[in-house]
Order: structure tokens, then sequence, then C-alpha cells
């Protein structure tokens, strides 16, 4: 089977029983994306598959041969942090660091789906498109992944951050 | 997990025809439930058919918006046509499981997954949706998240999804295709209530599989919500919920539709409700007296008694939501 991983080719061959977050966690040394709960209960396994956030832990790997991933190790560039990471630094983010990687695959994921419009359960009428990323509308959007160090108002703060651009409604005042 | 052979289907007849190939063969959708049952034990399936690549289009249809099972979840609550005339359904929808979830769950998986009971995914407690015949440790267990409506000596158990309540509010229509043909079932008739066997949940045949829900057009399906009321305030199961839609015409209730979500071993259309609500004034005094009547026989185990009260007082919430600017 064949992924692109990160923007490179990978061929891998494995049991079929094997999830995403295994193969790329055992058998290509990824170890970016954790192990927290092996059930969707705490987001800290979320990568990015084709650009949508998922739970790599529920993820059959087979059903993604063919598919582009990109993981924690990916957001970063030659350059150094993504802006999304280096506001999770300056935030406070994070203590322990054991669901960073997933907090920061969810919140690239998360504000796609803001940029496309994907509605989220706080909005007060489903059929209004303008999504203003504020406080109640990032924490829902964010509630797949837990912090057990209490990190969420850094984690909250370093995402407004990065994303200025979308707190603010888009239509004129 | 025990090992299983895995194919991937390019139609729904090449999925129908590679299930025949085993009795233990599962249909595999986005996984988000049948992975973790596999780990668990709870599923054995020798042969996985995924299901994933077929046709995943919304699309209006003389008898509604149809759509077909395929369709993930976040790209059913994002369609324009559903949030504008069924706001219920995208309201429900990302109610449900964290945003990483719905990416990935598909329409036919949200109708098939299994109940969240504990005992039933313990493979050390008695169950016998797991095992028939076993016993049922929920009875006199932990059952507070249980059913208040439907169930049986054999089974507490509820359906845990948020979708199919606002499915079952709307009148959907469940498209089924098998080895013998195809044929079309009401949602609120897909879904069984446990009786004796409560092992079998659905009126799928083996080998059948789903290939599309339609939702009937709705004149007042603009004016509907979904309430769901749960221990935190995102990425929890259901208590209990609400899906309503209502026309109220000169401070009357022409017509309304409700069910509820978290009370019983099947998305529970509020008949009853509805029929109390029907052509009275739309005032909390009728409110009431509608949720008093579809929860006449609720029955309460030993931790969940608090449902009966909340299912009523949710109702009426909803609806005085609904009808703010009508009644």
């Amino acid at each position: 089977m064949h992924f692109t991983i990160n923007g490179r080719g990978v061929d891998a061959d494995f049991d079929l029983r094997t999830s995403l977050l295994d193969l790329l966690r055992d058998h290509l040394g990824l170890t970016g994306s954790k192990k927290g709960c092996n059930q969707g209960a705490c987001g800290a396994c979320t990568v990015l598959v084709d650009g949508e956030r998922i739970n790599a832990c529920l993820a059959l790997a087979v059903q993604y041969d063919g598919r582009s991933i990109t993981t924690v190790e990916g957001l970063a560039d030659a350059t150094g942090l993504s802006p999304l990471q280096a506001a999770f630094v300056e935030h406070d983010g994070f203590q322990c660091g054991y669901c960073t990687p997933g907090q920061l695959c969810s919140a690239m994921g998360m504000i796609d789906e803001v940029r496309r419009g994907v509605p989220s359960v706080v909005a007060a009428d489903m059929a209004d498109g303008d999504i203003v990323l504020d406080h109640d509308e990032l924490r829902e959007r964010m509630s797949g992944n837990l912090c057990r160090c209490g990190a969420y108002n850094g984690i909250v703060n370093a995402i407004a951050d990065t994303f200025a651009a979308e707190t603010h409604s888009k239509e004129p005042a | 997990m025990t090992p299983f052979a895995y194919d991937r289907a390019g139609s729904s007849a090449d999925a129908i025809r590679l299930a025949q190939a085993t009795a233990a063969t599962h249909y595999l959708g986005g996984g988000t439930n049948l992975v973790d049952l596999m780990r668990e034990g709870v599923a054995t399936p020798d042969r996985l058919v995924d299901v994933t690549g077929l046709s995943a289009a919304i699309e209006p249809t003389p008898d509604g918006l149809r759509i077909d099972a395929a369709v993930r979840n976040t790209a059913l609550a994002s369609d324009p046509r559903v949030r504008r005339d069924y706001p219920l359904l995208a309201r429900a929808i990302v109610a449900g499981a964290s945003a990483q979830i719905r990416n990935m769950a598909t329409v036919g998986g949200n109708l098939l997954q299994r109940t969240r009971c504990a005992y039933f995914y313990d493979d050390a407690a008695a169950c016998n949706k797991r095992v028939p015949g076993a016993g049922c440790d929920a009875v006199d267990g932990f059952n507070r998240i249980h059913a208040i409506l439907g169930a049986s000596p054999a089974c507490v158990a509820t359906h845990p999804s948020d979708m199919a309540v606002a499915m079952a509010a709307l009148n959907a229509v469940v498209t089924i295709d098998g080895p013998d043909g195809s044929r079309d079932v009401p949602l609120t008739d897909f879904h069984r209530l446990p009786g004796g066997t409560p092992e079998i949940e659905t009126v799928l045949a083996r080998g059948e599989l789903i290939t599309a829900v339609t939702l009937p057009p709705l004149g007042f399906g603009a004016r509907s919500t979904y309430r769901k009321v749960r221990d935190r305030a995102s990425y929890a199961f259901a208590l209990v919920s609400v899906a309503a839609a209502v026309d109220v015409q000169g401070g009357t209730v022409a017509d309304v539709r409700l069910a509820l979500g978290g009370v019983a071993h099947k998305p529970w259309r509020a008949f009853a409700a509805e029929a109390a609500l029907r052509g009275q004034p739309a005032t909390a005094a009728s409110f009431r007296a509608a949720a008093e009547a579809e929860l006449a026989d609720a029955v309460p185990l030993r931790d969940n008694g608090f449902k009966i009260e909340l299912a009523k007082r949710t109702i009426v919430a909803v609806l005085e939501e609904l009808t703010g600017e009508a009644a």
C-alpha cells in the first residue's frame, strides 16, 4: 500500500488490523501522534487526511491507502515552527505536551472547516454561513481534543491569536 | 482483534455480492464505532466490505432530498439545502460526537451504530445484546443513561445517534439494497425495540446494505431545532434529546413533529405528543400536556428516573423556543 505522509511517498505493508495511528507510530516511526484512549474519546491521535482532521486510532490504515496524511511532524518546515506551533509556545498552550500534537492538527483542520463554512452546534442559525470564531465557537469546535493538564485557556488563546482574521465577522457592521 | 479479509466495493451491487462470501461479513463505513467494537472483541467480522467509496451525493428527487449512505456526517450538516430546509437535522449532526468523528462517520454507519451501554462493551458482564440469553447486568446495575421507554426485561440499552432522531421526526425513508432487490423502510420502522431479541437491532436482513436516506419535503421544516441535554457541554452522548418542528397558524398548532433521543432502544418518534398537540393553542400548558402524554408509559430504572421529568421539560422548552414569535 502507498501513502503520502507529510508530503513524501511511503510504501507500507502491514497486518490489516493495523490502525492508521499504529502504522504511523510503530511502522513508520512518526511518534508525534499520540495514543491516549485508543477509542476516539481524547483526540491525541488527530491527524489530517487530505486536509481533514480524523482520529487515527479509529481508522483502519488499509482504508486510507492512497491518501495524503499530515501529522504534527509535517506542520513545521525548514524555517522553523509553524505560526500555530509558535503561538502554542507563546501562550503556554500545554504543560506535559501529550495532547499537543493532536491539538495542533485538530486546530489546522478546524480552521479549514470554518473557512469552508461547516456549521457548529453553537450557531444561533444553522443557515447562517458567516462563522465568527468567537470563544464559544472555538471551544466547541475543539471539544474533540482533551487536555488533562487543563491548558485550555492557553490553547484557545494560541488558536485565536493565530487565526485572528476568523475571529471577526466578515459582514460589514 | 480477530483477523479479517478486506474488500473495497466499487458499487452497491459489488458490495452486496462481496458480502455474500461469509456469514460474518460486515460492511465498513467510517469505522468510528465498528473498529472500536472489533478491538473490544464485541464485533468479530471475518470480512469487511468497505463501502465508503460508493456514491456520496445529496440530490433532490421527486420524493425529497436523497442522501447517499456514504455521505459523511460533516458533509450532510454542511449542505446548504439541509441547513435551510431541515435545520433540526444539521443541528442534530453537529450536536453529535466530535468534528474528527463527524469527518469520518457516514450516514449509513450512523444509523447502524451500536448502543453505548457499558455492559455491552464489557465482556466480563452479562449482556443479551452481545451474547443472546446471557442476561442483562444493566437492569439492576448502573443504569443512569439507560432507556425509560420501550425497554424490555432483556435489554434497557439506548440508541446513541443524534442524526437518527432528527430523521425520525422528518419521516425519513431508508433505502435498502440486498441480494433480493431494493426496498424502502420508514426510518421510524428501521430500528427495533429490544423485546426478547435485543441482538436484532434493525430490520436489515443478512447482506442488506443501506444505500440512501430520503427526506420528504416539510413545509414548516425551517422552524425546527434539536436540543441535546448531556453531562457536559460538548462531545457527550445525550441523556435526553428532542428534535422538533412546528407549524403555528393563528396561535394554534397546525402541525408538529417531535422525536426523542437517549430514551429508548431506537430513535423515539413522539406520536402521542404530536396527536395531543395538533389543533391545540401554542401555549406552555398545551406543550406540557403533550409531554405528559408521551411520557405516560415511561418506566424508570434505579438510576434514570430523572430522565422522565427531564424529557418533559426539554419538550416544553424546545416548543417554547420554536413558537416564541408565534405564540
